[in-house]
């Protein structure tokens, strides 16, 4: 009968069981107590922050983001490469507690048990093999830029790989020394016993062989656990760790509030010590798989910006500086000690970011990059150290509360040519308040689409008013500028307004306006808010809103961040795409993998600076290389300005043309 | 290092401006105010002298609607002491009484230097600057775009039309018109002024009885006739800027 | 006390400003309806020619090594005794670096009465200010007894003010001049540059509109395809987008050119005043309200932002 031997082949005077426990209880400790003076810089350079709740959700994303890795699945390569390294380990590790458990405890691996277990050990060592060579060709050969090429990846890849195959060797061995007659269910380990057996070295030979690639498989197994700590494979355990304590508590449209410490007192990131643990564990957290980097609008404007950069240099921050701080040694005042922000992580590389949400909906390991840069952006806000042209906006925003420095008295001006008058949802009861928008009220060039769809509400006798010169910039962008004090005058402004109005349901076609509306202002009660895409959507469905026309137009859209990544309303504009009888190509990148215009997180109000190719024309490439498509659809006023700059800046303007989701409606009436 | 800075608010020319029914004032029902963007320049002036010197900077205005913001943004930006004037201020025109008022004032706070815009765009009875400077017995410099403390004097660059500047060096304690501070004055977050609400107070004092002696009596005010105005080619532009190239073939410039 | 008007005539490095000559044609206008002379006050140190085509009935001119060049400080000493002793119906400053250090402090230690921004004097001598950055005019009386007014520039043409015959010149004693506590170290020169806008035909000029420095490139390739030069109002030098070479208006450049394009630009009374001397002006602004649109020929509320382009696109279609 089949059974599993303990210490199969080795002399039992070398004592195998002493020399397997001391060494890896050696490593083992080696391996805590690095981890010990590692990991223990969280929270002793770090804030505190509370993220111990909810533990069956976080052991959920534990499950779902460590061990199945969804996130690393989501890409073909890269991903198969990941889970043949890690699913196989998994197995080993698993496989090596049941030996332990059958040696020690319970007789179980013997007859079909020891087969299948054999079996299936072998499969995922071929499974790691595969993926040992995938990562071998895109390290060496494919080398795509996104990677960090530095050895300590390589020699990562060679110890456990020599794992691998050094166990693999064992069993080989022993399979040509035993020849048993149930050796196929080892089909990797057989293949290669062939070659011992073939070779035709004596038994005592090989047997004295198996023994020395035993010991060896041993050392190498404490070496790589005693150095985990340090290399690349750091990512084990912290990776892990970070989807485990990844944030529950707030929707995704939520920005991190500005932490305070003991004594009430805003904290404005500006060092290490400013960061709560959780930030610094994303440092260390870090693959360094690349993924944020590649779908990073900034990074590919050729800003200053890398998302994965930035996360390494908190890492790189922490690791030098953080014993120091950590020791007391240092208030920040230390001249040694390099400030965070700006000398580490300078201001330009804070302004870069669009805070689209591309890198954290890629993070494999659920970094949470926005909230960070964020953070910091809050420090420089507190110190003025911005251009000209986002301090002439947040000045304007503070006084006459829009960013055109037009008077609030202005910002119902476009209704004076719409019949009949809009009402103002201040003075009269309304089902829905339509929240405009800084954009869409004063900026001249979206007047017309501002009108088109006041006259197609009015068409579909919508009950609505609007708050005149009562409404104020939702403050979206305003917060995610670092601008936290701005925000909040302006969400109280607006809240008071609403809260003097009566409404059922809050409309607005602003896309940032809606996620700060819906997921930032407490105390709006319990109105809903509805993007005016969703609130056609209902129409239709309803059947309120009824099309007298089949468009028959090819046409794609783009998912704005704030509405699609950030709230997840990817159908409700297709539908009404589809129903007005239009065709919906997908560009490539859609969806939550939609492309930032670049305007968001207040880029809008800043200088551009020196880039290569503005996110807005990378997007007008992906979509004139559609197939027939001619209409460019957005549902956000922000995008309408950004994408016809754009069309215009490529020369595209013969090839395609941007529309409102609104033209398509009123068009199809 | 003593430095006052004596600051105005005015009305906001983003807001359309109306006269009211007198026909001979400003309708203040409608008025914004903002901080006359002269003086704007002289506290951040003033803070850059500070963060170069070390001089405590007190910064004081009328005390009229808005006065506390303007203090405490001051405040955020680096301001020591906030000073609001009480007084009745309805003949605000009238600098000449406002500015010997003033000056009695700011003589008790021992100025080494005062710094305050060079001049403000509703002064129908010039700036109050000069005068103050004149009831102290200091010199004045107006039009000036930087300057550097050394010992007793104050070395200024003064603006002349052309581009040109004069350096001149003036004793001190003195009296200076800002037109630009050396940098443009930065940006103050919200939190942080709301912070200096918290943690500054804003001293009080009573400025003397203010008479309407010697202002000019304003018979009439009203907007620049439209009879002038441009005529006016299309909004949209396209049709607008085919009607210029028409226009530059006309004047022979294309 | 007489009817007469005094003129206080500034000049910069040997030469008499423009302002002079305009305050010269105002005083002509106020003197005809009190029935006084003009009088045309000069202060310099050999300075006498500088008269020569001063259209005024009488000079005194004060001269004085103190005088050499503008000092607040001997301006208002000087100018406080001539106030003093002739005692005129009112005394012309101009609205300027020169004249408004002068005019406040002599307002202040004589106790006369000052009425500022003065642009144009109407029938019995109503004085109408221009105010609130050229948005509201204010008319006040002349007032008694001694007027002090400082004139802004757009009332008058510089050419009403100067005459081919030179007034009589009294020299008149200076007084003790010691104890200044204003020193003039040196004149720092504007930076030296490519082109002098002031003499130029053709000017594209931009302001807060434009609202940041990438966007300079509009105006600039504008400027490239029709064979005009950039220039610019005070808040896009102050942010350093173009260099004070640039700059038109106070501190900056008095410009006559044939055309003048302002892109963006508001129309503050310190730009308005040093572009007056235009042959034609066109705006273009959203605000339908901008003052410059008050002294432009041409104008249009289109954005920019789409009309330059298009302008510049057509312009280099007509020259290929």
């Amino acid at each position: 009968m089949p059974v599993r031997v303990d210490y199969w082949g080795i002399p039992l005077n070398w004592r195998p069981d002493l020399i397997v426990y001391s060494l890896m209880f050696l490593a083992a400790i080696i391996l805590l107590i690095r981890f010990y003076l590692q990991g223990s810089l969280w929270w002793r350079v770090g804030q505190p922050e509370m993220r111990w709740n909810k533990i069956h959700l976080r052991t959920l994303n534990l499950i779902k983001y460590a061990i199945v890795q969804t996130r690393v699945l989501s890409q073909r390569y890269p991903g198969v490469m990941h889970i043949g390294l890690a699913w196989g380990f998994f197995v080993f590790f698993l496989g090596t507690a049941l030996a332990t458990i059958d040696s020690h405890f319970i007789k179980f691996l013997e007859g079909n048990p020891y087969l299948i277990y054999k079996f299936i050990l072998d499969i995922f060592t071929v499974f790691f093999l595969f993926g040992a060579v995938l990562a071998g060709y895109r390290r060496f050969i494919k080398k795509p830029s996104r990677l960090t090429l530095q050895s300590r990846f390589t020699i990562s890849l060679i110890l456990i790989t020599m794992i691998v195959l050094a166990g693999l060797t064992i069993e080989s061995l022993r399979l040509a020394i035993e020849q048993p007659t149930w050796a196929i269910w080892s089909p990797a380990g057989w293949l290669l016993a062939q070659v011992w057996i073939v070779s035709g070295v004596s038994a005592q030979t090989l047997t004295n062989w198996h023994a020395g690639a035993w010991l060896f498989h041993l050392w190498i197994v404490a070496f790589t656990v005693a150095i985990l700590p340090v290399g690349s494979l750091w990512h084990t355990l912290t990776g892990p760790l970070n989807t485990f304590f990844s944030q529950l508590d707030r929707p995704t449209g939520q920005l991190k509030p500005v932490a305070q410490n003991a004594q009430n007192e805003s904290i404005y990131v500006k060092s290490l010590q400013d960061l709560t643990w959780k930030q610094l564990l994303d440092g260390d957290a870090c693959t360094e798989c690349g993924r944020c980097q590649d779908v990073c609008p900034a990074h590919a404007a050729g800003t200053p910006l890398n998302p994965k950069q930035f996360i390494l240099s908190i890492r790189q921050a922490l690791h030098r500086d953080g014993p120091m701080l950590a020791a007391g040694k240092n208030n920040g005042q230390d001249k040694k000690i390099k400030q965070l922000v700006p000398e580490e992580i300078q201001q330009e590389v804070l302004w870069s970011c669009t805070t689209c949400g591309a890198c954290v909906k890629e993070c494999p390991v659920l970094i949470e990059h926005v909230d960070s840069i964020v953070d910091m952006r809050r420090h420089l806000v507190i110190e003025g150290q911005m251009d000209s042209k986002l301090q002439d906006a947040l000045a304007n925003l503070g006084r006459y509360g829009n960013s055109f420095g037009q008077s609030d008295r202005m910002r119902a001006k476009w209704t004076q040519t719409i019949q009949p008058k809009i009402k103002d949802a201040r003075r009269e009861a309304v089902e829905y308040c339509w929240f405009v928008g800084d954009y869409a009220s004063y900026s001249t060039s979206l007047t017309e689409i501002t009108q088109k769809t006041a006259s197609v509400f009015n068409k579909i006798g919508l009950d609505y008013g609007i708050l005149f010169e009562g409404e104020r910039n939702a403050g979206n962008d305003v917060r995610r500028v670092g601008e936290e004090g701005l925000f909040e005058m302006l969400s109280e402004k607006n809240l008071a307004v609403l809260n003097k109005s009566t409404y059922q349901t809050i409309i607005t076609t602003d896309p940032h306006s809606y996620n700060t509306l819906k997921n930032e202002y407490t105390g709006n009660g319990k109105h809903p808010v509805l993007h005016y895409s969703e609130l056609l959507d209902q129409l239709i469905t309803s059947g309120k809103l009824k099309f007298s026309k089949k468009l028959g137009y090819k046409v794609t859209y783009h998912d704005p961040c704030y509405l699609g990544r950030y709230n997840h309303v990817f159908d409700a504009p297709r539908r009404v795409i589809a129903a007005t009888g239009c065709e919906i190509i997908e560009m490539p990148r859609n969806r939550d993998h939609s492309y930032c215009c670049g305007a968001g997180g207040g880029r809008i109000w800043m200088e551009e600076g020196s880039i290569m190719e503005r996110p807005s024309e990378s997007r007008i490439h992906e979509a004139v290389n559609l197939d027939g498509v001619k209409i460019f659809v957005v549902a956000c006023p922000k995008d309408v300005t950004m994408y016809r700059d754009a069309v215009k800046t490529t020369g595209k303007e013969n090839q395609i043309f941007v529309k409102d989701l609104i033209d398509l409606v009123d068009e199809a009436l | 290092m003593n430095i006052i800075v004596p600051v105005k608010l005015v009305p906001d020319l983003v807001e359309e401006l109306s006269i009211d029914a007198s026909g001979t004032a400003l309708d203040t029902a409608w008025l914004r105010m903002i901080i006359n963007e002269f003086d704007d320049h002289a506290i951040e002036q003033a803070i850059l002298l500070k963060e170069k010197t070390g001089a405590q900077v007190t910064v004081l205005s009328m005390n009229i609607e808005g006065v506390d913001d303007l203090l405490f943004a001051a405040a955020a930006r680096g301001a020591d002491r906030l000073i609001k004037l009480n007084g009745d201020f309805v003949n605000a025109s009238n600098n000449h009484a406002l500015a010997r008022a003033m000056a009695t004032l700011i003589q008790d706070l021992k100025p080494d230097l005062i710094l305050t815009g060079v001049q403000a765009h509703n002064d129908l009875d010039g700036s109050i600057g000069p005068r103050i400077s004149n009831y102290l017995g200091m010199p004045y410099v107006g039009y000036i775009s930087g300057v550097n403390i050394s010992d007793d004097k104050v070395i200024v660059r003064k603006e002349y039309p052309g581009g040109l500047i004069g350096e001149m060096q003036v004793s001190l304690p003195a009296l200076l018109g800002i037109q630009a501070a050396e940098q443009p004055p930065r940006y103050v977050a919200i939190s942080k002024v709301r912070q200096m609400m918290k943690t500054m107070s804003i001293e009080e004092l009573d400025l003397a009885t203010l008479d309407s002696m010697g202002a000019p009596v304003v018979n009439r005010m009203f907007q620049p006739e439209t009879t002038e105005r441009a005529t006016m080619l299309s909004e949209n532009a396209e049709d607008a800027a085919n009607q210029l190239v028409n226009i530059f073939k006309e004047l022979g410039v294309l | 006390m007489n009817q007469d008007i005094f003129v206080a005539v500034e000049h910069l490095r040997g030469k008499v400003s423009d302002i002079s000559y305009i305050m010269l044609a105002a005083a002509h206008d106020l003197a005809q309806n009190t029935g006084g002379k003009v009088v045309a006050l000069l202060l310099g140190l050999n300075a006498q020619q500088l008269a020569g085509n001063l259209n005024a009935d009488q000079v005194l001119y004060a001269d004085h090594s103190l005088l050499t060049d503008f000092n607040p400080e001997a301006y208002q000493r000087t100018l406080i005794g001539i106030i003093d002793e002739y005692k005129p119906r009112a005394v012309l400053f101009g609205h300027t670096s020169i004249g408004t250090d002068t005019v406040g402090c002599i307002s202040a230690q004589l106790g006369l009465p000052l009425v500022s921004s003065v642009r144009t004097i109407e029938a019995n001598n109503k004085l109408i200010s221009q105010i609130c950055g050229g948005k509201i005019m204010a008319e006040c009386n002349l007032p008694e007894p001694i007027a002090l007014i400082t004139l802004v520039p757009g009332g008058y043409k510089p050419e009403q003010g100067q005459s081919t015959q030179s007034p009589p010149v009294t020299a008149i004693p200076v007084q003790v001049l010691d104890g200044l506590r204003i020193l003039l170290n040196k004149y720092i020169e504007p930076e030296t540059s490519d082109v002098d806008i002031s003499k130029e035909p053709l000017l594209i000029a931009v302001g807060r509109g434009i609202q940041n420095q990438d966007n300079i490139s509009l105006a600039e390739e504008l400027a490239q395809a029709i064979g005009g030069v950039v220039c610019a109002s005070r808040p896009v030098v102050d942010q350093g987008w173009l260099p004070t070479s640039r700059l038109v208006g106070k501190s900056g450049s008095t410009v006559k050119p044939k055309v003048y394009l302002a892109i963006g630009i508001s129309g503050a009374p310190e730009h308005v005043e040093a572009i007056t001397g235009s042959d034609v002006i066109i705006a273009i602004n959203t605000d339908s309200a901008a003052p410059i649109f008050n002294i432009a020929k041409y104008g249009t509320t289109a954005d920019l932002f789409d009309l330059v382009p298009a302008l510049t696109e057509k312009i280099k279609n007509i020259k290929g």
